[in-house]
């Protein structure tokens, strides 16, 4: 396992590739590193929310005058506590969101909108107590009915989440109030036209259900407010200052007054991005002059964070006699739960990313739902995008009796290709990668003796993101060096900084000190997500050590007494440009750097617009069992374009994490509502993830089509990894027992259903 | 949550006067991985708390070939699983108590505590019908004995009063050539609670194929675990074959009174009631025979 | 006080004395009040492991265990695996085969791992599934983890000769 596949790289590196252990590495086994729930003030103050009972209900008063009389109360907020902001979108991390829903997602304001709905905050000497206080406070409600389905929110008659929304549809405004808060739309050519002339013209729907990140870590958050009006929340985020600039908004506070400071964290995959609790604690700690901690349960988190949309997508596909695709339409809702966000918009942007045809048509849509609003979820709206079209592509593979590699080979776009919105890909590995895939020992390898075992291969796509990041690189007297940047790190990112770093300057890994900074320490940087961490802020360490060797140069040329111009840096050593036996190394001039000028400190910003594309491809062979419908996936191989892998072991990890909970999203993770839009399973007892026993060997392949926009080539990868495996399986699946479940999650009762309806079929 | 007090008395006196000082807000803690999850999520409200473990009575464990198995109500289930007795003689009681959540969770929870939670769906009350168990209970007006297939009385409810405590279980003597299994369906490999569970106890004549005694309790099939007599009597008199299975699973199937819920549909319960008895069946066959063993 | 108490344990080779609230578990006692943080809340159902501790030689999850029954037993967590600044064999495994991404499930896997191979020095791949089977992990996929222990494992015995 854990193969490098080298197709396009013709440099050598001395660090990059190689697998050093992480610097935090020691701290995390032994205990010591401190996660975000890891703070004990000595005069802390302890928060508990008082949430809906309801999924859609007015607010027709709320009484917390008795919970304020009981001794060890300190403080209670609600929405008429925060400031009432206006109506425009703001970016907020990696999405969009409106300013006027902001305030009232974290604390309702007129209506509670979602079971969980947070109603008010309360601060007291001990967590009992401030439980104890949620119960006396007195919230009259008027239920209202609720809806968590996008299709029955969709429908005519159906209960309004908010009274004056509009659809956003094509950059216009429609005017009946509906819960479709955009619509998006692709398109080119007719595909109406090229379906009529096509031989092989397949048309299915599909359906998702809501899935949670899952992180292990609960979120929590700790805030200090002194009397000098500086506050300081420390919190498990993905960005210090993304949720600094949430907080300051929310609060309506300049961000000069806020200190965020990221702790290490325990898993966001997208999860993590929006502020939920930072702001009241905040807002807490103001009125109370003391700290302020909060900490959800389980059942909060479930319930009150933004899960992954469930979705209903309409998808089909013309294609030749050859196989060439002639057309390709989809139609897909997204449930964006209860405030307006934008992720099917990108779904539209995934959803035929990896094919070619000279006619598409996408339309998709956002709806509003009595459910907790969407966030990101690792490459958010393309798992559920892309599954449904490669169990077509599948099906057109059977209908043609082509290989299903093939198939997807005569039809993978490459550099120049056209995306839904018309812009060509640059460089991008997708043949790579179906040919690497085609290569395996896997596929090669005979189906695993039956009955009931199929094989399954998929392919998946994310755009990965840019974004900002900004890095410092001080050169330390000893000539090691360290290097600052913002981006939290969640899988072992401060490892690729410091190889980037050494690999830049001519060091050892282990001489490169990397840290993560807060906001007050660093220049601005986005969110640690998007894929966007090791191309990014690593650009970022790249260039600020370029800037760092540029100041070296100067002090090199005074000790040669030479100008600067003479001295080059070639292979991690400075050479006289005169006279090639004349070298120093960054240690070497170290000692130097007081009497040449003083310290040198690189540093760098960076903002990335071209990020670099991510596909892979992934194969499973399956067993079902006949008297179950029970799934055991008995083989898995992903394979993946890293662009260059900076260090192997975190990459392959990526791969094997997204795999597994791809493999949950796909067998057995959902949301399931009662008839009220009641969670019924907010826990990890019945919201399935995938345990140590339910995951195979997760074979890795890397292959490295170097990215053109980054020194090192680096692609991102933590994300497309998770979108493969639901079509992976679900072909696997179909071809085990001959019939398709074209539902997600394919539970064991759902296999079984399909199975004895095929059985009677062929009976009959 | 209210201020709670907090006991550890070492004698079964001691913990019935405790029970009886605030009825119905003081809770009997063994291994706590059912008592403590319900209290902290506010479903139970409690005054206090008795920690059982210290009681000898509740720590008997104990196997005799005459007169069978002595399992005290607080003994964890990993300390069940590790008694070689228990899983030569007592194998479906020892799957059942080894399906019960984690490692974890199986060095803390016990088949006592498993059972007065009153689950259907508990993976040990199956086989302690199947293989005729009795629960010992003790309260302020004396002790009694309760059969195994009375314990459970609805979803939540046992057939304990107020201020009873459960001291221990006692297992027949296994017969010769008899053998059981305990087998659930879930929808992952571990840590899912049971969709259906099936448990079967069978003895053997001297022909080691002709079926002389059988029992078969099904879980998570009804309000209460089920006790399926019908199934159970399909096989008796009868060799082992495609006929007598058949007819074993159509019965449990036609036994159970499922529901739907978020666990899984009540046309599929049904359907997998009859899988998980043939299989069962199957496996309490091959061990009556000594062709397999735990 | 009404509804407190001290508890006394042994924590990692120490006798310690703790000052609890009846209504705290074990976690909380450990995280509060001794200073041990390695612990971490995942669930506080005991379905993911993230507390794990071994308790009077048995891995147990320390949110279900409240801290009035530590009174009297012997506790390991993640903080006393290692042998003052030596690693033990799980930790430089871990390491080694970057079976950690973010980490927060890595102390409750290094308890249930090292209490596994205290039972059984030469666990099958079976064994090592279905024992941590009560430990999630969100960001692995699983499969380094399963290598560090089995690496682990061949260490320890090779250890001891």
């Amino acid at each position: 396992m854990g193969k490098l596949q080298v197709t396009e790289q013709s440099k050598r590196y001395k660090v990059i590739g190689t697998r050093p252990v992480r610097h935090d590495g020691e701290d995390k086994v032994t205990g010591r590193a401190r996660y975000g729930g890891d703070l004990f003030f000595k005069d802390l103050l302890w928060c508990k929310v008082l949430r809906s009972p309801h999924a859609h209900a007015k607010i027709l008063s709320i009484d917390a005058s008795r919970a304020l009389r009981l001794p060890g109360v300190m403080a209670i907020v609600t929405s008429a506590d925060l400031p009432r902001l206006e109506d425009r979108m703001v970016e907020s991390g990696e999405g969009v969101e409106n300013l006027k829903f902001m305030t009232d997602r974290l604390l309702a304001r007129d209506k509670v909108l979602f079971k969980g709905h947070a109603i008010a905050a309360v601060a007291a000497v001990d967590v009992w107590t401030a439980e104890e206080a949620c119960n006396l406070i007195e919230v009259k409600y008027e239920p209202l009915k609720a809806v968590v389905d996008p299709l029955e929110a969709m429908a005519e008659g159906a209960p309004l989440l908010h009274g004056t929304l509009t659809t956003m549809t094509l950059g216009k405004k429609v005017q009946k109030a509906s819960n479709v808060c955009t619509h998006t739309q692709f398109k080119r050519g007719d595909v109406h036209a090229a379906f009529k002339g096509s031989d092989v013209v397949i048309e299915r729907e599909f359906r998702t259900k809501t899935t949670h990140q899952g992180y292990i870590e609960l979120h929590t958050a700790t805030a200090l407010a002194r009397s000098d009006g500086q506050i300081t929340v420390w919190t498990s985020t993905q960005g210090g200052f993304a949720a600094r600039e949430q907080i300051a908004t929310i609060l309506a506070l300049p961000l000069s007054r806020i200190k965020v400071v990221p702790m290490e964290i325990g898993g966001g995959f997208g999860g993590r991005i929006p502020v939920y609790m930072e702001p009241i604690v905040a807002l807490l700690s103001i009125r109370t002059g003391k700290p302020v901690k909060h900490t959800m349960t389980r059942a909060e988190d479930f319930q009150a964070t933004g899960p992954a949309s469930a979705t209903v997508s309409r998808i089909k596909i013309g294609a030749r006699k050859d196989g060439t695709f002639t057309a390709l339409q989809a139609w897909m809702a997204y449930e964006g739960g209860a405030f307006p966000g934008n992720w099917g918009a990108t779904g539209a942007m995934c959803v035929f990313s990896a094919y070619k045809a000279e006619h598409l048509l996408v339309d998709s849509l956002d709806v509003m739902t009595n459910t907790p609003k969407v966030a990101a979820y690792r490459a958010p709206s393309s798992p559920q995008a892309m599954w449904g079209v490669d169990s077509v592509v599948d099906e057109i593979a059977e209908t043609l009796k082509m290989d299903p590699l093939e198939l997807r080979l005569k039809n993978a776009v490459e550099e120049g290709s056209l995306k839904a919105d018309g812009l060509p890909y640059g460089r991008i590995g997708l043949r790579e990668c179906l040919l690497a895939a085609r290569q395996t020992e896997h596929w090669k390898s005979p189906l695993p003796e039956g009955p009931y075992t199929g094989r399954g291969t998929a392919v998946g796509f994310w755009h990965n993101a840019g974004l900002q990041s900004s890095a410092i690189v001080p050169i330390n007297m000893d000539g090691t060096a360290s290097v600052v940047t913002g981006s939290v790190d969640i899988g072992g990112s401060r490892a690729s900084m410091a190889i980037i770093a050494a690999e830049t300057l001519g060091l050892k890994a282990e001489e490169v000190r990397p840290s993560v900074a807060d906001t007050d320490s660093i220049g601005h940087t986005d969110v640690t997500g998007g894929s966007r961490t090791t191309m990014t802020t690593g650009q970022a360490v790249y260039e600020a050590c370029q800037d760092a060797i540029a100041q070296m140069k100067l002090r090199v040329a005074k000790l040669w007494d030479t100008q600067a111009e003479h001295v080059e840096f070639k292979d991690g050593r400075f050479v006289h440009a005169k006279d090639p036996g004349k070298t120093m190394t960054v240690k070497q001039l170290a000692p130097n750097l007081p009497r040449t000028g003083g310290p040198v400190q690189g540093r760098a910003s960076v903002l990335t617009r071209q990020p670099g594309a991510g596909f892979g491809c992934h194969i499973a062979d399956v067993q079902v069992d006949p008297d179950t419908g029970k799934v055991t996936v008995l083989r898995y191989t992903a394979v993946q374009d890293a662009g260059t892998a900076i260090h192997p072991s975190y990459v392959e990890g990526q791969m094997q994490g997204g795999v597994t909970q791809g493999i949950g999203w796909a067998l057995n993770e959902e949301y399931v509502h009662n008839e009220r839009g009641e969670m019924m399973n907010p826990g990890f007892l019945d919201y399935r993830m995938p345990t140590f026993p339910d995951v195979p060997h997760i074979e890795t392949v890397i292959v490295e089509v170097p990215n053109p926009n980054h020194a090192y080539g680096v692609r991102g990868v933590g994300e497309t990894p998770i979108v493969p495996p639901m079509a992976t399986l679900h072909n696997a699946i179909a071809h085990a027992i001959g019939a398709r479940v074209r539902s997600l999650p394919m539970t064991p009762h759902k296999v079984l259903d399909a199975l004895m309806e095929t059985a009677k079929m062929a009976a009959d | 949550m209210k201020p709670i007090e907090f006991d550890a008395p070492t004698s079964l006196q001691d913990a019935i006067r405790l029970l009886g000082t605030d009825p119905g807000k003081v809770g009997l803690l063994s291994g706590g991985t059912d008592l403590i999850i319900q209290w902290r999520g506010g479903r139970r409200e409690l005054s206090r708390m008795v920690d059982l473990k210290h009681i000898p009575e509740l720590n008997v464990l104990e196997f005799d070939p005459a007169r069978g198995l002595r399992l005290g109500a607080a003994v964890p289930c990993a300390r069940l699983a590790d008694f070689e007795p228990a899983r030569q003689h007592y194998p479906a009681l020892v799957e059942g108590a080894q399906l019960i959540g984690s490692m974890q969770i199986q060095s803390r929870a016990s088949v006592g505590g498993n059972v007065c939670n009153g689950s259907p769906a508990a993976d040990s009350i199956c086989p302690l019908i199947v293989l005729g168990a009795a629960a010992l209970v003790q309260g302020p007006r004396g002790n009694r004995e309760i059969p195994a297939a009375l314990i459970v009385t609805g979803p939540g409810q046992t057939a304990l009063q107020g201020g009873e405590i459960l001291v221990e279980f006692r297992v027949p003597a296994p017969a010769a050539r008899s053998s059981s299994a305990y087998l659930r369906f879930i929808p992952r490999n571990e840590m899912d609670i049971a969709v259906v569970g099936a448990a079967t106890s069978l003895a053997l004549g001297h022909d080691g194929r002709t079926v002389t005694q059988a029992a078969i309790a099904l879980g998570a099939a009804g309000p209460t675990p089920i006790a399926a007599d019908a199934a159970a009597k399909a096989l008796v008199g009868k060799k082992i074959d495609e006929a007598s299975l058949a007819a074993a699973a159509a019965a449990a199937s036609g036994a159970t009174k499922p529901i739907t819920d978020l666990r899984g549909p009540a046309p599929y319960r049904r359907h997998l009631a009859g899988v998980l008895t043939r299989r069962t069946i199957e496996t309490a066959v091959r061990r009556a025979r000594g062709e397999e063993r735990l | 006080m009404t509804g407190k108490r001290i508890v006394t344990a042994t924590i990692n080779g120490k006798a310690v004395w703790l000052a609890v609230d009846n209504r705290m578990s074990l976690l909380d006692a450990l995280r509060e009040a001794a200073g041990l943080t390695g612990a971490k809340e995942g669930c506080l159902t005991g379905d993911c492991g993230a507390c794990s501790v071994i308790m009077n030689g048995r891995v147990v999850d320390s949110c279900l265990v409240m801290a009035a029954e530590a009174e009297g037993a012997t506790l390991t967590t993640v903080e006393g695996i290692a042998n003052g600044s030596q690693l033990h064999p799980l930790q430089k495994q871990f390491l080694r085969h970057a079976a950690l991404q973010c980490g927060i499930c890595t102390p409750g896997f290094l308890v249930s791992a090292k209490a596994l191979l205290d039972a059984t020095p030469n666990p099958t791949e079976h064994e090592i599934r279905y024992w941590m089977a009560g430990n999630l992990c969100r960001c692995t996929g699983y499969e380094k983890i399963l290598s560090a222990v089995k690496d682990a494992a061949a260490e320890l015995r090779n250890a001891k000769g």
